[in-house]
């Protein structure tokens, strides 16, 4: 049977468009139809906690708006005119041009024409990203790809304790500021100094640095992997891939003396600070134990329908930290076979002896068939997105957004990552519990 | 019988089938006087921002057919409007009172071997799949740039498939890259409607086909049409399938936006024989009374409408008069689609607000009767130097405008407009309800909201203050339509 899409959970390849618009005053240059763009903004940004147009988003996106007449014809020299022009109308330090299925499928010589732009030394690289080719995910990796290949150098030296922070997927994760902005907060106060590349204040800047790193630091089950391998190759830069987005005190625990083993960080230096963090999320835990234990309808077991990084972080603190039970998890970010084995084996110790069962597809609807055929034995609890809200009221459950389309929140710097992390999101799981009968 | 052909699968896009400008500066007397002529001449741009395609209009509209659903015949990222969709359809449902669903848009998922191999077997096998889940009454196949390069046999498909499903199956093709006006995808919409769905009448009925977005003033207009001896269908969203085989036996078909109703309006009007009214949209004073004469005269309840009318006027005379006296030498400029944007500008107009620039995302200089609209018309009739522009939401161009007039409010319709005249500091209204001036209500309603947004700017002044415009000195400082191309 063909892998229909019913409820969209992530976008296709040209959605790497927000990838680029999360490096500060960087301006993608779309090569495609006319409507692509904004389709793919309005869900994974407006629609997906409220990340509107910023700086240089939305409809200030140049596009050459592809017309039959470039299908037909082949649309190199709109291209080129739409480059230049958007030089002098635009503000911006870094552009991307990524083309969308039209260009792809006719075979436009993208390429050829940015090369042109690229040898008067614009900061400007190209990726071919067709939506056909699969999702935002891949579209994410594309647009790495092609700042590694296209547009670093090699670094005169290596910073020691730099360190690259490779993580979310910028807008597809609505929390992804948040999550970069938390990263770095761990890794400063182990003394490490963090490039953040997405996200407020790094820009160009932040891009240069990249090859300067003592290391790459990647926290993503997949996505990413692909980048810091190449950075390895091509700058001799190592890697330390850590799967899990670190959720609450054992994970980030787990997550921060990991680092400080990878960079040569004396163990003292960590102890005293999970020891300080753990105190304070444990002084919030212990005063709302009366919650957790004694509200009315709660649930005992969780179900995620969330990409794998939030299927995977969600499920270990709930399983590490909060005493709750995996039914099975959905994973929705449209991972290739050949990846998903990997993945899989992250399930399987969540912590306390217990794995979960793992279903990946990108189908939402053929998920939410499967949750409104199960047993429930206690009050169910669906970590989803906004299309899971009607599932949960028909089951008689409690949802709450994380994974896109958020479209019933508006979030701003709120992450769920380390120890303040998850005590937001103990606050944003029960207060729904609390709010759903009142 | 008219132009309109709904025998054919397909409808041609605006800008053949209409004349429709993306590319157009002047005024409202030019741009009337040669539309009724011999035509205006579009123009290109060399440097674009992304706008928006028909298939995001054409599967809104198919989606929100309650018993019905979408099949997107596309890569993964052409469905990603259905989250927005979502939102809207969700929003519209609460307005109602309807059941709380999910809107239900389904993509083929195309991928790269698809476009060199083919992806009919897997448009079947979609559609198999969604009618075990779903049990529709009907599923629109919506096309997509993919779906029109590579040129499968949609039709031949869904032939395929009828003896298995028994419901109707009906393609809607709105490629993007076909027309640079999204409102294509509208008649698109309506065109699979018209071919696929309609059934001839088998006895007239008391209803009005009202053509719509979310029906919020549904209540006001059926008490307003049951004086009139007649009950409102609202179309296409929250309709069934069945209120649409039967749109042939109405009385009339009326629209709250004339770039949305035309195709179905006339289409219904030359293959059923509902008559179309064709006045300027119901927004405001002027337009409300001409749209509802209109309707009295195909009712012959001239009398009751005049009562209405005078009962009406007296009634909302005071606080209008209030208003007025607020808005006094405020200045506008209007960024919208074309019926809403002309409408409005008689609108404001009619609140006492001096607007400066009419701005509209496309213009068709005649709908599908063969006449320029009559917003337009009207406009042109009061004030033929009325400046106006035409372009597909290109926001330098709009940025650049109201850079350059400051006016008190920026009034639009179409999200991420409204943010940049914020951002400059301009109190800016986006009119998300189609009944936002609806009639005698919605003109009070509506000037109040202008009257509130122009009280407190602090958030556009402060905004303002923080931030850095997109854009370079150099463009600020060139004229607003220097980019385009050619003459019109």
């Amino acid at each position: 049977m063909a892998q229909i899409i019913d409820q969209v959970r992530h976008v296709c390849t040209l959605g790497g468009l927000q990838s680029v618009l999360a490096i500060d005053r960087s301006i993608p240059i779309l090569h495609a139809g006319p409507g692509c763009g904004q389709k793919l903004w309005g869900a994974i940004g407006i629609q997906n906690g409220g990340q509107g147009s910023g700086y240089a988003g939305g409809h200030t996106v140049p596009c050459t708006n592809a017309t039959e007449r470039d299908v037909v014809f082949g649309a190199t020299d709109k291209l080129h005119e739409t480059i230049e022009n958007t030089f002098k109308v635009i503000d911006a330090d870094f552009f991307a041009v990524l083309t969308g299925c039209t260009s792809d499928i006719v075979g436009d010589d993208v390429g050829d024409v940015v090369r042109n732009f690229q040898a008067e030394g614009k900061p400007i690289v190209w990726a071919e990203t067709g939506g056909f080719k699969g999702s935002n995910f891949l579209g994410h990796e594309m647009v790495l790809d092609a700042i590694i290949d296209q547009y670093l150098k090699p670094a005169d030296e290596t910073i020691p304790g730099l360190v690259n922070v490779w993580a979310v997927v910028p807008y597809q994760d609505p929390f992804w500021t948040g999550v970069y902005e938390e990263l770095g907060q761990l890794l400063r106060t182990i003394g490490l100094t963090p490039n953040i590349i997405f996200g407020s204040g790094g820009g160009v800047a932040a891009l240069n640095r990249i090859t300067s790193a003592q290391f790459n630091l990647l926290v993503s089950p997949w996505v990413g992997l692909r980048a810091v391998k190449r950075l390895e190759e091509k700058f001799g830069t190592p890697f330390l891939h850590y799967p899990v987005l670190p959720i609450g005190p054992t994970e980030t625990g787990k997550f921060l003396r990991t680092v400080a083993n990878f960079a040569g960080i004396a163990p003292q230096k960590v102890e005293g600070f999970i020891k300080e963090r753990e105190d304070y999320y444990y002084h919030y835990i212990e005063r709302a134990a009366e919650v957790l234990l004694e509200t009315r309808f709660l649930p005992r077991h969780f179900t995620t329908i969330a990409d794998s990084t939030y299927a995977l972080a969600l499920s270990k603190f709930l399983v590490s930290d909060l005493g709750l039970i995996p039914d099975r998890q959905y994973v929705v970010d449209g991972i290739a076979e050949h990846q998903q084995p990997d993945v899989l084996s992250f399930f399987q110790d969540l912590g306390e002896g217990l794995g979960a069962d793992v279903l990946f597809t990108s189908d939402g609807g053929l998920v939410q068939e499967e949750i409104r055929a199960s047993k429930f034995r206690s009050k169910p609890l669906i970590l989803g997105s906004s299309w899971d809200r009607v599932l949960a009221r028909e089951i008689n459950g409690v949802c709450l957004s994380v994974s896109m389309p958020v479209s019933d929140r508006l979030v701003f710097d709120r992450s769920y990552v380390g120890y303040t992390g998850g005590l937001r999101l103990v606050e944003d799981i029960y207060s729904a519990i609390m709010a759903d009968f009142q | 019988m008219g132009s309109i052909n709904i025998t054919r699968n397909e409808v041609p896009v605006r800008e053949s089938r209409l004349g429709a400008l993306t590319g157009y500066v002047g005024t409202v007397g030019d741009l009337h006087g040669r539309s009724t002529g011999c035509g205006v001449q579009n123009r290109e741009r060399c440097f674009s921002q992304a706008s928006a395609c028909s298939s995001g209009c054409c599967q809104g509209q198919l989606a929100s057919i309650l018993d019905a659903l979408v099949i997107n015949h596309a890569p993964v990222g052409c469905a990603a409007d259905s989250v927005a969709g979502n939102v809207n359809f969700k929003a519209g449902a609460r307005l109602r009172g309807l059941d709380y669903t999910n809107v239900r848009i389904i993509s083929t998922n195309l991928e790269d071997s698809d476009t060199v191999f083919g992806a009919a077997d897997k448009l079947r096998d979609t559609i198999l799949q969604a009618y075990a889940r779903y049990k529709p009454n009907a599923i629109f196949v919506t096309a997509s740039c993919v779906f029109g390069i590579i040129g499968e046999d949609l039709q031949s498909v869904l032939n395929d498939l009828k003896p298995e499903l028994d419901i109707p199956l009906v393609p809607a093709f709105c490629e993007g890259f076909k027309s640079k006006v999204w409102a294509s995808g509208f008649d698109a919409a309506f065109h699979a409607v018209l071919h696929g769905i309609v059934e001839p009448a088998r006895q007239k009925t008391d209803k009005i086909n009202f053509v719509n977005f979310r029906g919020s003033a549904r209540k006001e207009i059926a008490a307003t049409f049951a004086k009139l001896g007649v009950e409102p269908v609202f179309l296409l969203q929250y309709s069934t399938v069945e209120e649409l085989k039967r749109l042939s036996e109405a009385r009339a078909t009326v629209s709250i936006c004339g770039t949305l109703g035309s195709y179905i309006g006339n289409g219904l009007e030359q293959h059923f024989g509902v008559p179309y009214v064709k006045t300027e949209q119901p927004h405001g004073i002027t337009g409300y009374k001409n749209w509802l004469r209109s309707l009295g005269t195909l009712l012959g309840r001239e009398a009751e409408v005049e009562q209405h009318i005078i009962e009406e006027e007296a009634r909302i005379a005071p606080e209008l008069a209030e208003i007025r006296a607020k808005l006094k030498g405020k200045t506008a400029v209007v960024g919208m689609g074309p019926s809403f944007g002309h409408n409005f500008t008689r609108v404001l107009r009619e609140l006492g607000v001096d607007v400066l620039w009419a701005a509209t995302w496309h213009f068709d200089q005649n709908y599908d009767h063969g006449e320029v609209p009559e917003s337009t018309k009207r406009l042109a009739e009061v004030d033929e130097t009325l400046q106006v522009s035409v372009g597909d939401q290109q926001n330098y161009e709009i940025v650049n405008l109201l850079n350059r007039l400051k006016p008190d409010l920026y009034v639009t319709r179409h999200g991420g407009s409204s943010v940049w005249a914020t951002k400059m500091g301009i109190a800016s209204n986006m009119l998300t309800d189609e009944y936002a001036a609806f009639g005698f209500n919605g003109i009070i309603n509506f000037g109040n909201v202008l009257i509130d947004k122009l009280t407190n700017r602090s958030l556009a002044k402060k905004l303002a203050s923080r931030i850095k415009l997109p854009y370079s000195d150099w463009w600020l400082e060139q004229d607003s339509f220097s980019l385009l191309e050619g003459t019109n």
